[in-house]
């Protein structure tokens, strides 16, 4: 039996039914009345990956900091791992780890140096937290530069450790705030390896919002889709895309004018949905097989094609078809707005 | 792998908490040249400006010693206590602009263990700056009348003078929330520094109103308590001032630097 640095062991991983998560109607308004999170309700089952995905300012990190016991709730209930976030903060604090949406590191201090304060601040042995330090560092790939200052660290590192640091204490529910923002392709993808495998083999629950339907789609058992403070849909990626069962054909013609006639002419195809800018789009009454009729009526109506191209369903055109807009979309607007990141304010602290 | 966890371990005790805080703080603050430079050095400049530019003041009737750089080298400490602030109050800022906050919060932390761990740098920083002071002071012909105990007793006094203004710049840093809001704070901090008796005696001091500012800044009293071991031996009342306004400032600004970093651990 090979022990695991979560403290479990691969043939004994801790999946008791009191390491899921539960919200019912959890709001959470700050001052001026914005409501970031508004009545959300929804279930973690012990061992799963849940996707939390949505695009800025939605409300995810809001959400973590009232299921972390960071934030108090304005009105709803939640448990995690079988403990009241709002009167069992300490029991849950113990029982969850956390890398939070900026890797939060002291620039001056070591791998080694981080690992022995946050072991001895959750209660740790010299012992045990210099086993499992060292353990966790080589897991994450960090041993060579486990005495270098973080300073000198690159952005994959950081989170790297962050992640360490949050397995330090034998977690059984793991929180990861965008864990992968940032991050080149190769950073993302070992990062993705180690989400799945605690998961996969340490029974750990883990609860990651993320901003990347990619992101979500490879590594969610399940996916809650959350815009402006409400869950929009909530499933498997795979029953998500299921129920939005039909591809869509999005159209640019190459003439930019004659974009409202390209939609005149999908629109008896189907059902028209948002698309880019230049183009327009339709998700298909009949199935792809329409494909050569929807050439055929271009061709016929004189309007040239610059780009055509036939999407299978995605967790985009879930999105889409749930909120009425594309992820993309949503984040541009939460661009504009100012809004690139949420950073909740916190109850009593100055503006 | 060996040595797994056990859940519900419960919360270390206090001391440990404290110690492991402190050991991050001083080797945070020991680390950043940046702030240690400046803080030590700046105060030797202006020790070294003064000294030399207003020299002749010790001519005037009434003056206590022959030699400015003793009588300006009082006001060295006190700049010291102005680099507290602000050192203290960015590194408390930049914990809650990095997330180090919430990472601590997420442990059983104690607010108590928080405030001590973050004055434990300035602490090392204050002997640091004080031991070098006297140095300083002493290799440029400066002396210290209460002798080597009274030295000691200088630098209990410059680090309990520290601490204070510590504790203020825990309260700066818990109310800016940005390192720059707090670095903004330096200018208000330098002028209060400045009326009072660090130039000159308060009873050489001829414009009223700035003698009245003087006799009720405690920075004077503080100063006042420095100088008097450099220059007049045992001074028991100018002593008794001198510690006390720093207690009352250190117990003041901790008690509120400790309700602020209570109030805003607002986890539940």
């Amino acid at each position: 039996m090979t022990d695991s640095p979560n403290g479990t062991s691969k043939t004994a991983p801790s999946l008791s039914r009191d390491n899921g998560i539960e919200a019912q109607g959890l709001v959470r308004e700050f001052k001026g009345e914005i409501r970031a999170v508004d009545g959300i309700d929804f279930e973690v089952r012990p061992g799963e990956i849940y996707g939390f995905l949505g695009p800025n300012g939605a409300g995810k990190s809001t959400t973590v900091h009232m299921l972390t016991t960071l934030l108090p709730a304005t009105a709803g209930s939640a448990r995690v791992a079988g403990h009241d976030v709002a009167t069992e903060g300490a029991l849950v604090r113990d029982a969850i780890g956390a890398a939070l949406q900026e890797a939060a590191l002291d620039p001056q201090l070591s791998a080694n140096e981080h690992i022995r304060l946050q072991g001895a601040l959750h209660g740790m042995s010299k012992r045990e937290r210099v086993a499992r330090g060292e353990a966790l560092l080589e897991r994450v790939g960090l041993t060579d530069a486990a005495g270098r200052k973080v300073a000198t660290y690159s952005g994959g590192m950081k989170r790297r450790l962050d992640l360490a640091l949050a397995l330090l204490h034998g977690p059984r529910v793991l929180f990861l705030d965008e864990p992968t923002t940032g991050l080149d392709i190769q950073s993302r993808t070992a990062l993705w390896d180690e989400v799945a495998h605690l998961s996969r083999d340490e029974g750990v629950t883990v609860f990651l919002t993320t901003q990347y339907l990619e992101e979500a789609d490879q590594l969610a058992d399940r996916i809650g889709i959350i815009d402006r403070g409400k869950i929009a849909a909530e499933g498997t990626p795979a029953a998500l895309k299921a129920e939005i069962g039909r591809p869509t054909v999005e159209v640019t013609p190459a003439d930019e004018g004659e974009r409202t006639r390209a939609a005149e002419l999908l629109g008896p195809f189907g059902e028209l949905v948002p698309a880019s800018p230049n183009g327009a789009a339709v998700r298909l009454s009949d199935g792809s097989e329409e494909l050569a009729n929807i050439i055929r009526a271009f061709d016929q109506g004189g309007v040239g094609v610059a780009n055509l191209e036939l999407h299978a369903p995605s967790l985009n055109d879930v999105f889409l078809a749930k909120t009425g807009r594309s992820l993309e979309g949503a984040q541009a607007e939460a661009a504009q707005e100012g809004d690139t990141g949420e950073q909740p304010v916190l109850e009593g602290a100055p503006a | 792998m060996n040595g797994a966890p056990t859940a519900q371990r419960g919360a270390p005790p206090l001391r440990v908490q404290v110690k492991e805080l402190a050991r991050r703080s001083i080797l945070r603050t020991i680390r950043q040249p940046a702030i240690i430079v400046p803080a030590t050095i700046f105060p030797l400049i202006l020790l070294a400006i003064n000294s030399a530019g207003l020299d002749s003041a010790t001519t005037l009737p009434g003056f206590p010693t022959d030699s400015y750089l003793t009588f300006a080298l009082a006001f060295a400490f006190l700049q010291a206590g102005v680099f507290a602030v602000i050192g203290t109050g960015q590194n408390l800022a930049e914990d809650q602009v990095s997330g180090f906050w919430n990472r601590m919060q997420l442990t059983p932390i104690r607010p108590a263990a928080l405030v001590a761990g973050q004055l434990a740098g300035t602490l090392a920083l204050g002997l640091f700056q004080a031991a070098t002071y006297i140095t300083v002071g002493l290799i440029a012909g400066g002396h210290i009348q209460a002798g080597i105990p009274g030295a000691l007793v200088l630098i209990a006094l410059a680090t309990l003078i520290t601490l204070a203004f510590g504790s203020i710049g825990l309260i700066a840093g818990m109310r800016a929330n940005t390192p720059e809001n707090v670095q903004g704070l330096f200018p208000v901090v330098f002028v209060f520094l400045f009326m009072s008796s660090m130039a000159m005696p308060r009873n050489l001091i001829e414009t009223d109103w700035f003698r009245t500012i003087a006799t009720y800044n405690p920075v004077s009293y503080m100063i006042e308590g420095i100088r008097s071991l450099l220059i007049f031996g045992w001074d028991t009342e100018a002593l008794a001032l001198g510690f006390g306004c720093a207690t009352v400032i250190l117990v003041g600004a901790l008690t509120v630097a400790s309700l602020s970093i209570k109030g805003r651990m607002v986890r539940t």
